[in-house]
């Protein structure tokens, strides 16, 4: 069973503030982490390989420090890792990232699932699975929280929905999108770890040229959507405190609910 | 590759650039701006520089012509024969894009057996139902609902096609983007014609909430966005008669490879937090028998729901189905009333739609009453008895 796992590279998002006086975010300081529910895309692949054998490769689209990411993989047991990095990658929306991933796949070659998280908490799209999916002209089953049987071919998968489950049939090779209940990602290995940092390690990188791709297909020339304003949410709030006792401020409150006919 | 540089000459340092960039990728470095490596040369910043000292060799891209694109379309979820809400909310707004356009509002109604739900989608606005049943079509399955939608858009290419941001819509949306070759916008939260250009500009949070994001789709039709449920307001009392278009859904077995064997619901019907009109959601602070027992008296009270930030789900205070926040539910009740929450952005991605929103929190600087209309300083244990008190004396037997 040959596996790939795409991990993408995020800031840690519930350190992101919002800079008052520019309205924008401040990264600055902030720690890149592999995306949450990557990591348990990560697990669910290491525990097929203990049960079936074969090999895990992973794979992220990203600046030259997304090379992190991967180490963390390869800490955690992955067999390999690509990088794909390139200038022109710069800017991609879901669109252009589908098909960097898809060529760079298709290059790799020889697999029987790809598994990817659900969503990626900064861009926050849940997309680029279902995409990538179309394009390979695979199956595709999102937000997996549970796995009965998996076998050459063909597979039993739970997909979470709104107030329950769904048991599915799958047909391999597929793509799946996992949800963190699936399991709990085990920690990376220290030995492991220190030898993905070395630069002989079993990481390789690609660019525009290796995978094939035009610089005008990709990155944000390549992508349909973009980005033209961003803000900070709006609140539109009275922002009034009311003063006094538990008594006087219950008093003030409830004539503002009845002003506003609450 | 293309690049932004500054003319230093130029720049008067007023940082406009700064704020603009999408990416983070202009600095202010001694007191001057800086370009910095991850940028995408996506030229928004010279659009606002009024010194003309950002300089680029951006070849601007070619808009292709997409005049013969025309209607404005929304998917109609449903689900054993009854329609999801948000393919009515999304006709809402269909409706008011298509009056302003002057193009035809149509839903795409997709299933077997389900032609009676027709009449419901003429009279929340549709002028035009394409209608696809086929017993295949019985039950949801990625690929078949990808390709009887993408032959409609193939013969009758819509200018724009809203689908709603529900498990099976942003399961369906991403392939059926690709296959039709267009661009998506995520779990949009607002959606506005341009002024000038015509086009659709698509608001959305990103960054768990932390930003909001305006996206365009300029290169690409039909301009496809998945919505927010319960963000956009139904529009009826139309009539509720429009042209049937029934259509074939093209689809055999061997389309569908990956199929629903069975559905396990949950061992309790799981409650609907959107709906709600009021919602008491308890923090922390409130984290206790006693807490949990007053605040839901208070819900009682005002006919309300209790919900609960996920400090109170994973201590198993609450169920999972009753937490709010970027995990949990989205809610927009007319009515929030958060106790002992402290108002973490994670928490406020799912409930910054209320209507009003009132904190009760013995810390004045939590961050909750940043986001709040009326704010009380103290321990929700005097308080919420006193509100409970104040309610039931005032208008007895009245919700609120
Ligand atoms: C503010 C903002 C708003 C945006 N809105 C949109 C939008 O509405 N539509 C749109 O098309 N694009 C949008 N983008 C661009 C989008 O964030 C990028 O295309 C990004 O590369 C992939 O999308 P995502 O982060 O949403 O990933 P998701 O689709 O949420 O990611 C799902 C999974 O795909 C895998 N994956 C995703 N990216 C990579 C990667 N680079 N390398 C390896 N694996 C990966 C991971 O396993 C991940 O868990 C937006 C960007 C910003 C900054
Ligand atoms: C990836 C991720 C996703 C998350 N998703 C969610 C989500 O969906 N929803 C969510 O809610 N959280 C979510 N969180 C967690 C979130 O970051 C906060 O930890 C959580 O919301 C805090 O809950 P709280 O306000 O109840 O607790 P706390 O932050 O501990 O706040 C308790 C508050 O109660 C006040 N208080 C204490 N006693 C009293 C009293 N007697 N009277 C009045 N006030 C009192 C205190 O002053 C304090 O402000 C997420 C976190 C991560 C990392």
């Amino acid at each position: 069973m040959n596996i790939i796992v795409l991990v993408k590279q995020v800031p840690d998002t519930t350190e992101v503030s919002i800079d008052p006086k520019t309205g924008n975010l401040v990264r600055e300081g902030v720690e890149s982490i592999i995306n949450p529910h990557d990591r348990h895309a990560l697990e669910a692949a290491l525990q097929f390989k203990e049960q079936h054998g074969g090999s895990i490769t992973a794979i992220s689209m990203g600046p030259g420090q997304a090379v992190d990411a991967l180490s963390e993989a390869l800490g955690m047991g992955a067999d390999d890792g690509i990088l794909l990095s390139d200038p022109a990658f710069a800017g991609a929306d879901t669109w252009a990232t589908s098909y960097t991933l898809a060529r760079a796949i298709e290059k790799k070659g020889d697999y029987d699932l790809i598994l990817c998280g659900r969503q990626a908490i900064d861009g926050d799209t849940a997309q680029v699975g279902p995409q990538l999916a179309e394009l390979l002209g695979i199956a595709q089953v999102t937000s997996v929280c549970g796995v009965e049987s998996l076998e050459s071919g063909s597979s039993r998968v739970l997909k979470r929905i709104k107030g329950g489950r769904e048991l599915i049939h799958c047909p391999l090779p597929a793509l799946w999108s996992v949800v963190s209940e699936l399991n709990t990602p085990r920690y990376p290995h220290m030995e492991r770890l220190i030898r993905a940092c070395d630069p002989k390690s079993a990481i390789v990188t690609w660019n525009a040229a290796d995978i094939g791709v035009k610089t005008q297909d990709v990155g944000l020339q390549g992508s349909l959507t973009q980005v033209i304003a961003t803000f900070p949410p709006k609140t539109e709030r009275k922002g009034e405190m009311l003063e006094g006792d538990p008594r006087s401020m219950v008093s003030s409150l409830v004539a503002r609910l009845r002003e506003n006919k609450l | 590759m293309p690049s932004v540089w500054i003319d230093y000459d130029l720049c008067d340092g007023c940082t406009l650039c700064i704020k603009k960039c999408p990416y983070g990728a202009v600095e202010l470095q001694e007191g001057r701006p800086r370009i910095l490596d991850n940028c995408t040369c996506c030229g928004l910043c010279l659009e606002v520089c009024k010194q003309g000292a950002l300089q680029t060799d951006i070849q601007q891209r070619a808009i292709p012509d997409f005049s013969s694109w025309s209607g404005i379309w929304v998917f109609a979820e449903q689900h054993d024969g009854r329609l999801a809400d948000v393919g009515l909310e999304l006709l809402g707004k269909a409706r008011e894009i298509g009056d302003q356009r002057s193009e035809e509002v149509c839903a795409l109604l997709l299933g077997n057996g389900v032609e009676d739900l027709a009449g419901t989608l003429f009279s929340y606005g549709a002028d035009r139902v394409y209608l696809v049943q086929d017993p295949l079509l019985g039950t949801y399955s990625t690929e078949g609902y990808t390709a009887a939608l993408a032959r409609l858009v193939d013969a009758y290419q819509p200018e724009i096609l809203l689908v709603g941001a529900t498990d099976l819509g942003r399961d369906l949306a991403p392939r059926l983007a690709r296959r039709v070759g267009a661009g998506l916008t995520a779990d949009c939260t607002g959606l506005k014609i341009d002024a000038e250009e015509g086009i659709l500009l698509q608001t959305r949070p990103a960054f768990g909430g932390n930003i909001m994001a305006t996206i365009a789709n300029r290169f690409s039709r039909p301009q496809m966005a998945t919505v927010r449920p319960g963000v956009m307001e139904k529009k009826t009392g139309f009539p509720s008669e429009g042209v049937l278009c029934r259509e074939e859904a093209g689809i055999t077995e061997q389309t569908i490879r990956v199929n629903r064997l069975e559905t396990r619901a949950e061992e309790h019907e799981p409650i609907d937090l959107s709906k709600a009109r009021v919602i008491v959601t308890a923090g922390r602070g409130a984290a206790s028998k006693e807490g949990l027992a007053l605040l839901g008296e208070l819900a009682r009270a005002l006919d309300g729901e209790l919900a609960g930030t996920r400090a109170l789900i994973e201590e198993e205070w609450l169920p999972p189905d009753r937490q709010i926040g970027q995990t949990g539910q989205t809610v927009r009740p007319e009515l929030y009333i958060g106790c002992g929450v402290s108002g973490a952005v994670q928490h406020r991605a799912g409930m910054s739609g209320s209507r009003y929103v009132i904190a009760v929190n013995k810390d004045s600087r939590a961050p909750i009453f940043q986001v709040a209309d009326w704010g009380l300083v103290g321990d929700l244990f005097q308080i919420i008895p006193e509100l409970i008190n104040t309610l039931s004396d005032k208008a007895p037997g009245s919700s609120g």
